[in-house]
């Protein structure tokens, strides 16, 4: 799709991340690398417990790796920041005494990367972008799990950050929802072609959202391959290709043994 | 095709489908429809309170009539009359003012310190241990048990009184206001930091309005537990205080065995409590936690 590479934005470099429950130290990923490069949609894709949330906060600046390093624009990540806008799975992440308006002007209002006039400007045009003009005085409890989800993405592209990172966050919608939000991002991609690292579970959201995709192992994390996905989307979803891709995904999760059962089932493959 | 289980439960037969178009729902009336104001009133929370006062005001009179023994039990009128009498001529006022005057400063210095301490607390995992080691230690610990401790400290007066409201204060809200922290929410702390929020604003801008259900139930117990406090210790040494309180106020009514003044004392202990907790406190809720929809 791309005729020229894009500038490398994002490097992660051999990294471990480790951390300590009560009881145990877990090694959540091992010696991982990839690169995201600029305007990618880029998904992290594995099963539960394979340390890609982890993943996604050590980028966030939330937790140091134990070995290896995580560069943004060449400069090492210490300490979470707004250049790096977090979108949460939980709804929780709206500040509830905060109006639809307060909550995306918020992260403008605390960086002053905005004047103040400029930053009420961006929130309303942001607010815009996701459909909720109606909604923007209303605190989130009176809103819906997919619009405070919209709130929340909303709040991290007004600010602009460099890169997106968004942790799963349609795992707790219904499916309907998800696929409209789905949508939803590809289409605002379309419009802003921002950069974003996407989290997920999902083999179908990962081939859907994704323009390339991290497979990572079992627990702890280890990279397995890293696919592009950036021809296919919801206008091929019943494809062959899509369905060749989902189940080469699913080989290189789950492995040979069930590979077998793969084959039995679906002979054309 | 493979044997279908499903086969070997449900009979074959085929059950037709359908579609419909949709009737026109005139037939219930008005889809939303306004509550009569009937409905309306008697839904009100403080046309409820009312009854309830109501209910409780009948009862009292109609038991003191029962007993007809003023020196135990005045009835509520006279009661009323007293505490009317008394607000006219400007004494009850006054005693009451000057145990507001306390409480307020007691109550402000209390809030202050209990902010400070969970500021720092909550920073360390250590200041947490050491604020929840001293309110175990001291928040069961009665503030009028200290005052004879404080006679010696401040002498007579009101430091004396406004240093045991400030312990009754400080523990109450500190306690409450640290659970409401450590209950913020991971996620929610997380978006804070996100943006780059640290220190003194991440405490102001959001664990504070975060843990707000916590901290104003800390601010309601202890303003109950100062009032208390106050009139308590009012009652023990109010004989050597020159100006008195409302608690000296009862006492010295309790010598004179002027049982409806001692009541009307109480009544506006009582009132001035119902004041506080329904239209301040009300008020209050009313524009941020019930506004925000934390709590119903």
């Amino acid at each position: 799709m791309n005729s020229q590479t894009p500038p490398v934005l994002l490097e992660v470099n051999g990294v471990t991340l480790q951390y300590k429950t009560p009881r145990y130290l877990v090694t959540a990923t091992y010696q991982v690398d990839f690169s995201v490069h600029q305007g990618d949609r880029y998904v992290i894709l594995g099963p539960s417990g394979c340390g890609k949330s982890t993943l996604l906060k050590a980028v966030g600046g939330f937790m140091a790796p134990v070995e290896g390093t995580i560069r943004i624009r060449g400069r090492d990540i210490t300490e979470p920041g707004p250049d790096r806008m977090m979108v949460f799975q939980e709804f929780e992440q709206l500040m509830p005494w905060k109006t639809v308006f307060q909550n995306v002007l918020f992260p403008m209002k605390v960086t002053r990367k905005f004047t103040r006039g400029e930053a009420v400007k961006r929130a309303d045009a942001a607010i815009e972008k996701v459909k909720l003009s109606k909604f923007r005085d209303v605190y989130p409890h009176m809103l819906s799990g997919g619009m405070k989800m919209r709130v929340a993405i909303a709040r991290a592209m007004a600010l602009e950050p460099d890169i997106l990172l968004m942790d799963e966050p349609f795992a707790a919608l219904d499916a309907l929802t998800r696929r409209a939000m789905q949508q939803e991002l590809l289409s605002l991609w379309d419009q802003l072609r921002f950069t974003v690292l996407f989290v997920t579970h999902s083999i179908e959201e990962a081939i859907l959202v994704g323009s390339r995709i991290l497979v990572l192992s079992p627990h702890p994390g280890r990279v397995r391959a890293e696919l592009d996905a950036s021809a296919l989307d919801f206008g091929n979803a019943d494809s062959p290709a899509f369905g060749v891709m989902s189940k080469r995904i699913h080989n290189l999760l789950f492995g040979e043994e069930r590979q077998q059962a793969v084959i039995a089932e679906a002979p054309t493959a | 095709m493979s044997t279908n289980p499903k086969q070997n439960i449900a009979p074959s037969v085929a059950r037709p489908e359908f579609e419909r178009t949709l009737s026109d729902a005139i037939s219930i009336g008005n889809v939303e429809r306004p509550l009569s104001f009937i409905e309306r009133t008697i839904n009100n929370e403080s046309v409820q309170r009312l009854a309830i006062l109501l209910v409780l005001i009948v009862i009292w009179e109609l038991y003191a009539r029962w007993l007809n023994n003023s020196l135990l039990f005045p009835t509520f009128s006279e009661t009323v009359r007293v505490f009317w009498n008394d607000v006219s001529s400007g004494v009850l006022i006054n005693r009451t003012l000057t145990s507001l005057r306390t409480l307020a400063l007691g109550y402000a210095i209390g809030l202050a310190l209990a902010a400070v301490v969970t500021t720092f607390a909550v920073a360390t995992t250590l200041g947490t241990r050491i604020l929840s080691t001293l309110t175990a230690m001291f928040n069961p610990l009665p503030a009028i048990a200290l005052l004879p401790l404080a006679l010696i400290w401040f002498g007579l007066g009101t430091p004396s009184l406004v240093f045991v409201i400030i312990h009754s204060v400080l523990w109450a809200a500190a306690l409450n206001t640290l659970s409401g922290f450590r209950s913020v929410p991971e996620t929610l702390r997380m978006s804070g930091r996100n943006v780059g929020l640290g220190g003194p604003r991440y405490v102001g801008l959001i664990l504070i309005p975060a843990a707000f259900p916590s901290i104003l139930s800390g601010l309601k117990i202890g303003w109950a537990f100062a009032w208390r406090t106050l009139v308590a210790a009012e009652l023990v040494f109010g004989v050597s205080s020159r100006s008195g309180g409302i608690g000296w106020y009862i006492f010295e009514a309790r010598n004179d065995l002027d049982t409806a003044t001692v009541f009307a004392g109480l009544f506006a202990v009582i009132l001035i409590g119902l004041f506080v907790e329904s239209v301040i406190f009300r008020a209050i809720e009313a524009r941020t936690v019930n506004l925000w929809g934390m709590q119903r």
